[in-house]
C-alpha cells in the first residue's frame, strides 16, 4: 500500500505535472472555486483521457490521497495491467456503467468515498465523445447526490484537451488548454431540478470562452 | 560544461537588475505619494523580475543552455499561437509537424549549420506542410490552414531561431563580449524599446500613427521610443557588439522602428481573431506572444544587418 502510494506521488510530480505544465499549459479561471476540502464532488465534460489528470493537477500533491476519478469499470478493469494502474496510481472507483436488476448497489463505492471526505472526479457524460463537443449528460451524478444532499457539485468545463488527446488518438498533440469552473451546485431535493442546473450551468461555463467548433 | 560570461555582459546584466530594482522602488514610492493603484503595473514588474532572473540563467550558464531556452520560448509561443487561432481537426497531426520543426530548426542552430538555418522553415517546411495536409484530403479550408500554420512557423520559431543564431557565430568577430554580448544587446534593446514607446506614449502622445490596429500607439511614443533606443543602442555597441558608433545608431533604428512593427502586427491578427491578450501566463503583460511580438521582427532584422556587416 505504502509503496503505490510513494509511486502514486511519484507519478504525479514527475509525468503529470510537467506535462500538464509544459505539453498543455491550463488557463485556470476562478480556481478559488475549488473545493479546499472534501467531500465534495467534480463534475466534469469528458474528451479525453488527459482531462483527468488536468483535473487532478489543479489540487496541490499533499491532496493527493483525497483524490478519486470515477471511472468505468467495463474500460478499465479489462486488462491486469491497465486495472493496477487505474486502482493504485490513478486511484479510480470503478463504476459499473449498465446496472442489471438484482446486481449489488453501484453508487456504494462513491457513497464510501464521500462518507471518507473524498473528493470525486466524475463525467456524467458517462463517455469521451465526439471531440470538443458536450454530450447528454446521465442521470447517475443526480443519484448520488441525492444519497449525499450536503455535498458540494462544482462544475467545470474543460476545453482543448480533447485537442490534445482525442478518443482513439495515440499522439498529444501540444495545445493550451482552459480550465473554467463555476459556482457549486447544492441538492435541492429534485432529481430533474438538478439536472437542468446542471446542464445550464455547463453549457453557460462552456460559452464563456466563445470557442469556435473545432471541425 | 559553464562557459566564461565575457566581462560587458556582466556589467550590462548589472545594469538591468539596477533598472528593476530603480522601477519597484518607484512603483513603490508613487503608490505611497499619490494613494492610486499601481497593482498593473506592479505586477508587470514583478513579471519582468522572473523574466530577466530565467534570462541571466540561460544567458549565464552556456550557450547550448542559452539555446534550449529560446527554443522553448518558440515551443510556448507556437503553442500560444496555434491554440488562439482555430486550426483543424483534420491538421491535428499536421500541427505535431509544425511543432517537430522546432527541436530540428534549434539543432541547426546548435551545429552552426548556417545553409540548414535559413532554408529549412522558408522552404522544406514551407513544401512538407501543405503535402502532409493533402494526405488527410480536406480541402476546405486548405489555404487558410496552410498559409496561418506556416505564418505561425515563421514568426514563433523561424525569427526566434535568429536570436539564437547569434550565440552560434563566430567569437573572433566580437572578442570582448561573443554571441552572448549579441544577444543581450537584440533582447535588451528590443525590450527597452517597448518599454520606452510605452512611457513615451504616456508622457506625451496624442496623435495616434494605427488608430485601426493599435488606438493607444501615437506618433510621440513612437518616435520617442525610437530616439532613445537609438541613443541606447549608440551608447553600450561598443561593449557588447563589433559595431562602430554609426552603425550602431543604423542598429537602434532597425530594432526601435522594427518593434514597434512587430508589435502592431501581432495587435493586429489579435485583433483579427478578436482577442486582447494571446494569454495569460506572464502576469500583467499578457501570454508569451504579447512580450516577444516586437523580438519577431527585431531578431531577424538585427541579425541579418549584423551578418551582413561582420560575419
Amino acid at each position: 500500500m505504502t509503496m503505490n502510494k510513494l509511486f502514486r506521488t511519484l507519478f504525479f510530480m514527475l509525468v503529470v505535472r510537467p506535462l500538464v505544465l509544459v505539453v498543455l499549459g491550463l488557463n485556470v479561471r476562478r480556481k478559488a472555486l475549488l473545493p479546499e476540502k472534501g467531500p465534495a464532488v467534480i463534475i466534469a465534460n469528458h474528451n479525453s483521457h488527459l482531462d483527468t489528470l488536468a483535473l487532478m493537477s489543479l489540487f496541490p500533491i499533499s491532496m493527493l490521497p483525497r483524490l478519486r476519478p470515477v471511472a468505468a469499470m467495463d474500460y478499465f478493469m479489462t486488462n491486469p495491467w491497465l486495472s493496477w494502474f487505474a486502482l493504485n496510481i490513478i486511484g479510480i472507483i470503478p463504476l459499473q456503467r449498465k446496472v442489471k436488476a438484482g446486481s449489488s448497489d453501484p453508487l456504494a463505492g462513491a457513497v464510501a468515498a464521500l462518507e471518507n471526505g473524498d473528493i470525486l472526479i466524475l463525467f456524467p457524460e458517462g463517455s469521451r465523445g465526439e471531440p470538443e463537443q458536450l454530450g447528454q449528460f446521465k442521470t447517475g451524478v443526480a443519484h448520488l447526490v441525492k444519497r449525499c444532499p450536503e455535498v458540494p457539485v462544482i462544475p467545470v468545463y474543460l476545453h482543448g484537451l480533447g485537442m490534445v488527446l482525442p478518443k482513439g488518438e495515440f499522439i498529444l498533440v501540444p495545445f493550451f488548454c482552459d480550465v473554467f469552473i463555476g459556482e457549486s451546485l447544492d441538492w435541492q431535493g429534485d432529481r430533474n431540478l438538478f439536472m437542468q442546473r446542471m446542464t445550464s450551468a455547463m453549457d453557460a461555463l462552456a460559452v464563456e470562452g466563445g470557442f469556435p467548433p473545432w471541425e | 560544461m559553464i562557459d566564461t560570461v565575457p566581462q560587458p555582459v556582466l556589467w550590462a546584466l548589472g545594469g538591468v537588475y539596477a533598472l528593476l530594482i530603480f522601477s519597484s522602488l518607484l512603483v513603490r514610492v508613487l503608490q505611497k505619494r499619490t494613494g492610486k493603484d499601481y497593482r498593473e503595473l506592479s505586477d508587470r514588474i514583478r513579471s519582468w523580475w522572473v523574466m530577466v532572473t530565467i534570462f541571466t540563467l540561460a544567458i549565464v550558464v552556456n550557450s547550448t543552455l542559452s539555446i534550449i531556452f529560446l527554443g522553448m520560448v518558440s515551443f510556448l509561443a507556437l503553442k500560444e499561437f496555434l491554440s488562439m487561432i482555430s486550426t483543424r481537426r483534420a491538421d491535428r497531426r499536421v500541427v505535431l509537424w509544425a511543432f517537430l520543426a522546432i527541436p530540428i530548426q534549434f539543432y541547426f542552430v546548435a551545429i552552426s549549420w548556417y545553409g540548414m538555418f535559413i532554408i529549412f522553415i522558408p522552404v522544406y517546411m514551407f513544401l512538407l506542410m501543405p503535402a502532409r495536409m493533402i494526405m488527410t484530403g480536406q480541402t476546405e479550408g486548405f489555404l487558410k490552414a496552410a498559409g496561418v500554420l506556416h505564418w505561425g512557423l515563421m514568426t514563433t520559431v523561424f525569427s526566434i531561431s535568429h536570436a539564437a543564431y547569434l550565440l552560434a557565430l563566430p567569437v573572433e568577430q566580437n572578442p570582448q563580449a561573443g554571441g552572448a554580448g549579441l544577444l543581450f544587446y537584440l533582447v535588451f534593446l528590443t525590450q527597452f524599446n517597448d518599454v520606452a514607446q510605452f512611457t513615451w506614449g504616456k508622457l506625451l502622445g496624442l496623435h495616434p500613427v494605427v488608430p485601426k490596429v493599435s488606438p493607444k500607439k501615437t506618433r510621440e511614443g513612437l518616435l520617442g521610443g525610437v530616439l532613445t533606443t537609438t541613443l541606447m543602442a549608440w551608447l553600450i555597441a561598443p561593449y557588447l557588439t563589433p559595431l562602430s558608433y554609426e552603425w550602431a545608431l543604423g542598429a537602434g533604428l532597425l530594432i526601435g522602428i522594427g518593434g514597434f512593427i512587430g508589435d502592431v502586427v501581432i495587435s493586429a491578427i489579435k485583433r483579427d481573431i478578436g482577442i486582447k491578450d494571446s494569454g495569460n501566463m506572464i502576469p500583467g503583460h499578457g501570454g508569451i506572444m504579447d512580450r516577444i511580438d516586437s523580438l519577431t521582427f527585431t531578431a531577424p532584422l538585427f541579425f541579418h544587418y549584423i551578418y551582413y556587416l561582420h560575419y
